[in-house]
């Protein structure tokens, strides 16, 4: 089980997680991004840069 | 390190951040039995004249434009082919070279003028009329697109430009308004195929879904699929995102092209019912096989 880097929380995670992939904390809705596979392990997600779009 | 000719052909996927879209083009070509690697290009560097890695083909889903680019560009110098190609990404992320290219292409496109200082710009916009919009040259998501429907405002927005610190914010493209329905069309073109396409809805004269509004599908008949395959092609994406705006008369403009298009809202949308992760999926897998046969020599 991995915890959320801001607030410790336990994050729940399917199958078929890859590595940069985000994924909400249910309890401080900070948004993570995912760092390694196994172990699960998060990384607060970056804040969107001015270059960044479609 | 230096590819050895019989190595097995490899497949990366450029991504920083996996969205639903990167993750369902993975899936895709997983599925598809392609082995693929996933590749932050956060960790890469390119070093002159030397491979930036060991793939036979990189599909480019990196979110940042800046590193998008450069990442064509040194793969390409390497002899590795991108999709979308680094000139693609080049034209789609400037909307001006993107402007030239629709013209150049004979695509319908509003009249859209490049003024190269703000004072220059003044003087354009009393020569094209008002309302008239507002675009950093290298804007996504709609940020800081304005429309400006008289002189104050046209100082205001003039002067905060003149303000901004990087040079390239005091070159002000400026397009003439096309006064549409609350909605604009995004159409998807993989491999010069028209996909789908989806209105996207807003009470905001802005109608990108990053801000905030919402997708419904769009019949795709022959007038907007032509339109969005030329404008694929006027800017040489294999995989694009067309813009396109209608007119209160119905006539059909395209606007510019996303390269790095995100599609979850339009396949949300129709519920299912098309798979653009997996006709992306298809083109990349046709590309991967046929390097995989003729690089065999
Ligand atoms: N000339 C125009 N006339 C009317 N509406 C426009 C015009 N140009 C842009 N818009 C509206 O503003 C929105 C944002 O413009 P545009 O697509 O050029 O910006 P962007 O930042 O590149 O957005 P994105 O790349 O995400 O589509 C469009 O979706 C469209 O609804
Ligand atoms: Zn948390």
């Amino acid at each position: 089980m991995s915890a959320c880097p801001e607030c410790a929380t336990t994050v729940p995670t399917g199958a078929g997680l890859r590595p940069s992939e985000l994924v909400e904390c249910p309890a401080c809705r900070s948004e993570l991004e995912v760092l390694s596979i196994s172990p699960v392990t998060f990384a607060l997600a970056p804040e969107p840069e001015e270059d960044w779009g479609e | 390190m230096s590819a050895v000719t019989d190595a097995p052909a490899r497949l990366a996927v450029l991504a920083s951040r996996v969205r639903a879209e990167e993750k369902g083009i993975l899936d895709a070509l997983e599925q598809r039995r392609i082995p693929v690697e996933q590749v932050d290009p956060r960790r890469l560097s390119a070093g002159v004249g030397a491979p930036v890695g060991p793939w036979s083909l990189v599909l480019n889903r990196e979110i940042s434009a800046t590193r998008a680019r450069y990442a064509a560009v040194s793969l390409e110098a390497a002899g590795t082919p991108v999709i979308n190609s680094a000139a693609a990404i080049g034209t789609c992320g400037d909307k001006w070279l993107t402007s030239l290219a629709l013209q150049r292409a004979g695509v319908a496109t509003p009249r859209t003028v490049l003024a190269l200082t703000p004072e220059a710009a003044a003087e354009a916009i009393e020569r094209l009329g008002y309302p008239v919009v507002v675009k950093p040259l290298s804007s996504s998501w709609g940020r800081r697109v304005s429309l400006v429907r008289d002189p104050d405002a046209a100082q205001a927005v003039l002067e905060h430009c003149a303000a901004l610190p990087a040079p390239q914010a005091h070159l002000i493209y400026l397009q003439e308004f096309i006064d549409k329905p609350d909605r604009d069309i995004r159409v998807v073109v993989v491999g010069g195929e028209p996909v789908a396409a989806a209105y996207r809805r807003s009470a905001h004269w802005r109608t990108n879904v990053a801000q905030g509004a919402g997708t419904q599908p769009c019949p795709l008949d022959d007038r907007l699929a032509k339109l969005a395959v030329a404008t694929a092609e006027a800017v040489g994406a294999d995989i694009a995102g067309v813009d396109v705006v209608e007119d209160r008369d119905g006539a059909m403009y395209a606007l510019e092209v996303n390269a790095g298009v995100e599609f979850a809202g339009l396949q949300a949308a129709h519920q299912g019912r098309v798979d653009v992760a997996g006709v992306i999926a298809d083109l990349v897998a046709r590309r991967f096989r046929d390097l995989t046969k003729g690089g065999a020599g």
